[in-house]
């Protein structure tokens, strides 16, 4: 299985390819998004080596408006409001991709069981699903920082155990769906066993549609982290993260210092903005029947 | 009828079991030692062994557990330590706050989301469409706490349309008689006219920040349902038997495209009410969010675990209402599992 991903025969790399190409032309905006998820990418990876300022130290001009050197304006410790934006990509996205990772690997793995087996194995899993649900998501999420402590990486956890119902539910009812589908029966009779079944047979033909929910989830996953960190949960102070960026602003607007929260802000809008476009652009490639 | 909602009423029951275990857990696993916390910075090793023992924290898991079950049947959510009261108290004192800023902001998101998404189910692929799925795209990348910011900045500093955006009333006007608990609703009661007014502006910036979180979801729900409503064989009949067009699209199709729309109300709420945390953070309004991250800034663990348990038991009470609610309007609703 894993030497099909690693080297795909061409015929079929180029038909991905030709597809990708087409969705990218058919749909400007889907284009517009990748640009977009490949500018902040780029801002994610090398972060500090094209951000013009240190995003940690002062260059000594407080509040400033933007201006040429500093097109962002600086904070009120004089910090460039760019660089800290352009450096603070990585903690977001790193955040959410960690996040969405688990929660993808975590809920394929139950759901595929749990609709594969059926019996006890789907009721237990429900439950927990049901339970999860049971909550309004961002009060469990905070509850979880709470008791886990007020770190970054229960950020992370936190993040993945309020996404983790949607990938169980949706790996359950793709797999569901298809166990007793004539290539499973094939695979069964001809002596493979289920866990074999399930990994090489089932598991790869819902991955696409779940890629789908993946990127929609990106965009949730960062919104949640940002929610967090603009309440004091997770990330801290001087690290450079949208959040915190725009619950530090937040105090300089009455004095009509809009930049400081306006900038993060809009990477935030802007980062969840690319993620939902991908998303629906990476359905129409995958699932042209699906638009609504 | 009855037996049905009473079945529906009763396959909650492990919803609910499900919460209490989860705070359960959650609010023992909190860092810090609550015994040491209760009995004070001055406490010696005796006197927190002794506070253990009064709070039953020296008892084994299970039975702290039935100890707990126990306290919550009778409604004690344990005591603040914030604000010395029991914890109850607090949330109902706060509730109405909360309740009212959520309720505004459903139906703003209501209001805008559902003739937006009907316009464009009736005209599908015009700019119409294209508008009201570009609308609900970008309404749903922004994070509501940088909404409410942008609002304040234009609305307040800049044009200075709106008033001071801190708390449900301005402090010169006096505080309405408690009936409802909402204060744009008491004041009417009362007569007084312009304190309504200030609590409905108070009301304004918030209720649309938060509803424009609700936008998206409900706007798609609403332009798919009736779309898929008016594609369906009943639709093409009454056209063809030449019944004019408004009773075509009003009668026969958007009461039969409103069930899905009011199946996700509950889904919505939930949004809403963690959404909530975050819009009260911002406008500095008295309700249960902000008290809940007070709350979780501090450590103070039995109002976070008394929020988080009933946030989720008014969750669940909800969806059981909006269930209720659809099999009553819609007959062909069952739950035979």
């Amino acid at each position: 299985m894993t030497d099909q991903i690693a080297h795909p025969e061409p015929s079929r790399l180029a038909n991905i390819w030709s597809g990708f190409a087409h969705a990218m032309k058919s749909n400007p905006l889907t284009a517009f998004a990748m640009a977009l998820f490949l500018l902040f990418v780029i801002a994610a990876v090398l972060g500090e080596t094209i951000a013009p300022y240190d995003p940690l130290a002062s260059t000594g001009a407080t509040l400033q408006p933007p201006s040429w050197a500093h097109p962002f304006g600086t904070d009120q410790l004089g910090r460039d409001v760019l660089s800290r934006t352009i450096v603070a990509a990585r903690v977001d996205f790193g955040i959410a991709i960690a996040a969405v990772s688990i929660s993808f690997l975590l809920g394929l793995g139950l759901g595929a069981a749990a609709g594969y087996y059926g019996g006890w194995t789907d009721r237990i899993v429900g439950r927990m699903v049901d339970t999860i649900m049971a909550f309004p998501l961002f009060v469990l999420a905070m509850g979880v920082v709470a008791a886990l402590g007020n770190t970054v990486w229960n950020i992370v956890y936190a993040t993945a155990i309020i996404n983790l119902p949607f990938y169980i539910r949706f790996a359950r009812a793709e797999v569901n769906s298809r166990r007793d589908a004539g290539f499973v029966e094939a695979a069964r009779l001809s002596g493979n066993g289920s866990v074999r079944i399930l990994a090489v047979h089932l598991v790869p033909n819902i991955l696409p549609p779940m890629m789908v929910q993946v990127s929609l989830n990106l965009g949730w996953a960062i919104l949640n982290a940002a929610g967090l960190s603009f309440i004091g949960l997770g990330v801290r102070p001087p690290t450079p993260e949208w959040g915190i960026m725009v619950s530090e602003g937040a105090n300089y607007i009455f004095s009509g210092e809009w930049w400081i929260f306006f900038f993060p802000g809009m990477a935030l809008v802007l980062a969840v903005f690319c993620f939902n476009l991908l998303g629906d652009g990476l359905r129409d490639i995958i699932d042209p029947k699906g638009r609504t | 009828m009855i037996k049905l909602i009473a079945k529906r009423f009763l396959s909650a029951l492990p919803s609910l079991i499900g919460v209490i275990i989860v705070t359960f857990v959650i609010s023992h696993s909190l860092p810090g030692d609550p015994a040491a916390y209760f009995a004070g910075p001055s406490a010696t090793a005796e006197s927190i062994a002794e506070t253990k023992a009064r709070l039953g924290l020296d008892q084994p898991l299970p039975v702290q557990f039935v100890a707990y079950v126990g306290d919550l049947m009778q409604g004690d959510l344990g005591r603040s330590f914030n604000s010395g009261q029991p914890v109850l108290t607090d949330l109902i004192r706060r509730l109405p706050a909360s309740f009212e800023l959520t309720l505004y902001a459903l139906v703003f998101a209501i209001v805008v989301a559902v003739p937006l998404g009907l316009w464009a189910a009736v005209n599908p692929g015009s700019w119409i469409d294209h508008l009201c799925r570009g609308t609900v795209t970008a309404a749903a990348a922004f994070p509501s706490f940088f909404t409410a910011l942008v609002l304040i900045f234009v609305f307040y500093y800049k044009l200075g349309w709106a008033p001071s955006p801190i708390g449900r009333l301005a402090i010169y006007f006096p505080l309405p008689p408690t009936i409802t608990g909402f204060f744009t609703i008491d004041a009417l009661i009362a007569g007084d006219f312009a304190t309504a007014r200030a609590a409905l502006g108070q009301l304004i910036l918030p209720a649309i920040s938060l509803g424009l979180f609700a936008l998206a979801p409900l706007a798609r729900m609403t332009r798919a349902s009736m779309i898929g409503v008016l594609g369906s064989d009943f639709i093409t009949t009454a056209k063809a038997g030449g019944l004019p067009r408004r009773t075509i699209l009003w009668t026969y199709g958007f009461r039969n495209a409103l069930l899905p729309v009011v199946n996700i109300l509950g889904m919505i709420f939930s949004f809403l009410l963690g959404a909530n945390v975050l819009i009260e953070q911002v406008f500095g309004w008295p309700g249960i969010g902000s008290y809940a991250v007070e709350a979780v800034l501090t450590s103070d663990y039995a109002a976070i675990q008394g929020f988080v348990v009933m946030m989720a038991i008014l969750y669940i009470l909800l969806n059981l209402g909006v269930d209720i609610l659809n099999m009553i309007v819609d007959p062909r609703v069952r739950y035979d599992d």
